[in-house]
């Protein structure tokens, strides 16, 4: 491979950078505003959340994208960069599997902790502000972790539409060189290790959050499925706990995956 | 109980602190299903008094103490404390189910501990403690932390306020949750059988720190416990519930020495 070819393709990667971080900012934004909308009290406020969640998580992401790019501006005669219509699509469809990770890690924490907030008078914004969400945050960094891998992977698809991300300078590459063994393989490569880099990056800020709240990084072999502030609660009565109490936990540990 | 005689003698600005009566049960029923908890329960508690509320589980003793919190809501009847209703406005003469902003102002004059504690674990106890006085009661940071140090020092664990609730022991978690409940000086203080969660030995750091707050302070309290010698030591009266009604009640020489009704006799029989 030539040093043109590599530049293009260094040129690619630098674009999927982009598509992944400004993607996962707004699938972020949008995760928490939906999935804080699913537990709001009013039905119809959840109701309408949930619509937004089925519909995205239903479509496909691709045709969603040639939708924002190729039927939007016959409807509102603007056409969108290609590159903002990916990070339109990639953020809204993400956002809407990230608002459920929300949703789940809102509800798995203890509700004793609502009923603290409650006892001292917070507001319902002020409890979910102070107490929810610093939380659940730790619980949906895991998820989040996978759901941005899938995302990078995703904007794979922008190729498709002519934007030069990885995947559209690597097939750029093969029909310059009439091979494709090498360009793919590279290819394969570079995701990985963008996809690693996530990784890391995901698990270090897990163990930055379970700090905040006070909670070392579990090893393995220590951990349950749906642990989290529950079981260190219960570490800590080790005893006694409430029947009332006990059927809510047992139900919120069981929602929590 | 005759308020209006006992205010004009008084000394007290706040007329709502000062009626005797500051907490009101008025004919209030709860049901869960089918289950009647509460029935048609009538009951008052002056200000300052320290009331404990005994009886068989499932009487529904834990029960008021989440009502008064409004941690959930009587199917009948109301509650008032310090003379407000506590989930009811009246409007056109009319008592309507209350909103958010009312009960709130009226919820701010009550405390509640838990059993389980229920520190915030993603506060470190300084926190814990000023969260609410701050953004709640609007105090400067300052007069908070002042507020809290103080508080701290009364419940014996100043050392300990740079520590997240998770490496303190149960009893120093439920003697940080008392701390809290009073950082937002409340004129009712819950206690909601405080030391069920507690290992034996942790229960006695936490009784003395309570023992301490009913005869120092004019702190109004209710309180369920199983520790009968605790609630003769601090209760000026003692409720027996049996089924969702009071059926005894009096003061706790009179009631733990020679209760009056069957029920009492058995159920002291079994604790004490």
């Amino acid at each position: 491979m030539t040093s043109g070819l590599w530049e293009l393709v260094l040129k690619g990667i630098w674009i999927t950078v982009q598509l992944t971080v400004f993607s996962s900012a707004l699938a972020l934004a949008v995760a928490f505003a939906f999935g804080i909308l699913r537990t709001h009290r009013l039905w119809i406020v959840r109701f309408l959340a949930g619509c937004y969640i089925e519909v995205f998580r239903g479509t496909s992401a691709l045709v969603f994208m040639f939708w924002i790019f190729f039927v939007l501006p016959l409807m509102f005669s603007y056409q969108l960069v290609p590159m903002w219509a990916a990070v339109l699509a990639l953020g809204l469809t993400y956002g809407a599997y990230g608002a459920e990770v929300v949703r789940g890690a809102l509800q798995a924490v203890a509700p004793a902790q609502r009923e603290a907030g409650v006892a001292l008078s917070f507001t319902r914004g002020q409890q979910l502000r102070k107490i929810l969400i610093p939380q659940a945050w730790p619980e949906m960094i895991p998820p989040f972790n996978n759901l941005s891998i899938e995302l990078l992977k995703g904007t794979a698809l922008v190729s498709i539409m002519g934007v030069g991300d990885t995947a559209f300078a690597a097939n750029l590459v093969r029909l310059a060189l009439q091979e494709s063994a090498e360009i793919y393989t590279y290819t394969l490569l570079i995701y990985f290790v963008l996809a690693f880099v996530i990784s890391r990056g995901m698990r270090a800020l897990e163990r930055k959050a379970k700090a905040g709240i006070g909670r070392p990084m579990e090893k393995p072999a220590a951990r349950k499925p749906g642990a989290g502030v529950l079981q260190m609660l219960k570490k800590v009565d080790g005893k006694a706990v409430d029947p009332q109490h006990a059927g809510t936990r047992a139900r919120s540990a069981g929602g929590d995956a | 109980m005759s308020s209006s005689e006992h205010n004009e003698n008084s000394e007290h600005t706040n007329p709502a602190v000062d009626g005797s009566e500051l907490i009101k049960f008025d004919n209030v029923t709860k049901r869960f299903g089918s289950k009647v908890v509460l029935d048609n329960l009538c009951f008052d508690v002056s200000s300052g008094k320290h009331v404990t509320l005994i009886g068989p589980s499932g009487s529904g003793k834990t029960t008021i103490l989440r009502l008064l919190m409004t941690l959930m809501k009587p199917e009948e009847g109301t509650i008032k404390v310090g003379g407000h209703y506590l989930t009811h406005e009246e409007k056109g003469g009319k008592l309507v189910p209350a909103g958010e902003k009312h009960i709130r102002e009226v919820r701010k004059n009550i405390g509640m501990v838990f059993q389980q504690f229920n520190l915030f674990p993603n506060m470190k106890v300084l926190r814990n403690l000023t969260e609410a006085p701050v953004h709640v009661l609007g105090l400067s940071k300052e007069e908070a932390e002042q507020r809290a140090r103080e508080l701290l020092e009364l419940v014996g664990l100043t050392e300990h306020i740079d520590k997240y609730p998770s490496q303190l022991s149960g009893g120093q978690q439920q003697r940080v949750a008392i701390a809290r409940a009073l950082a937002m000086r409340p004129q009712v203080l819950l206690l909601d059988e405080v030391t069920s969660a507690l290992d034996p030995e942790l229960v006695a750091g936490v009784l003395d720190v309570l023992r301490d707050i009913a005869h120092t302070t004019d702190i109004t309290m209710l309180c369920v416990t199983h520790e009968m010698n605790f609630a003769r030591d601090i209760s000026d009266d003692v409720l027996m519930f049996d089924a969702g009604r009071v059926i005894e009640s009096g003061a706790p020489e009179k009631i733990f020495s020679d209760p009056e009704h069957e029920r009492t006799r058995e159920f002291l029989g079994a604790v004490l």
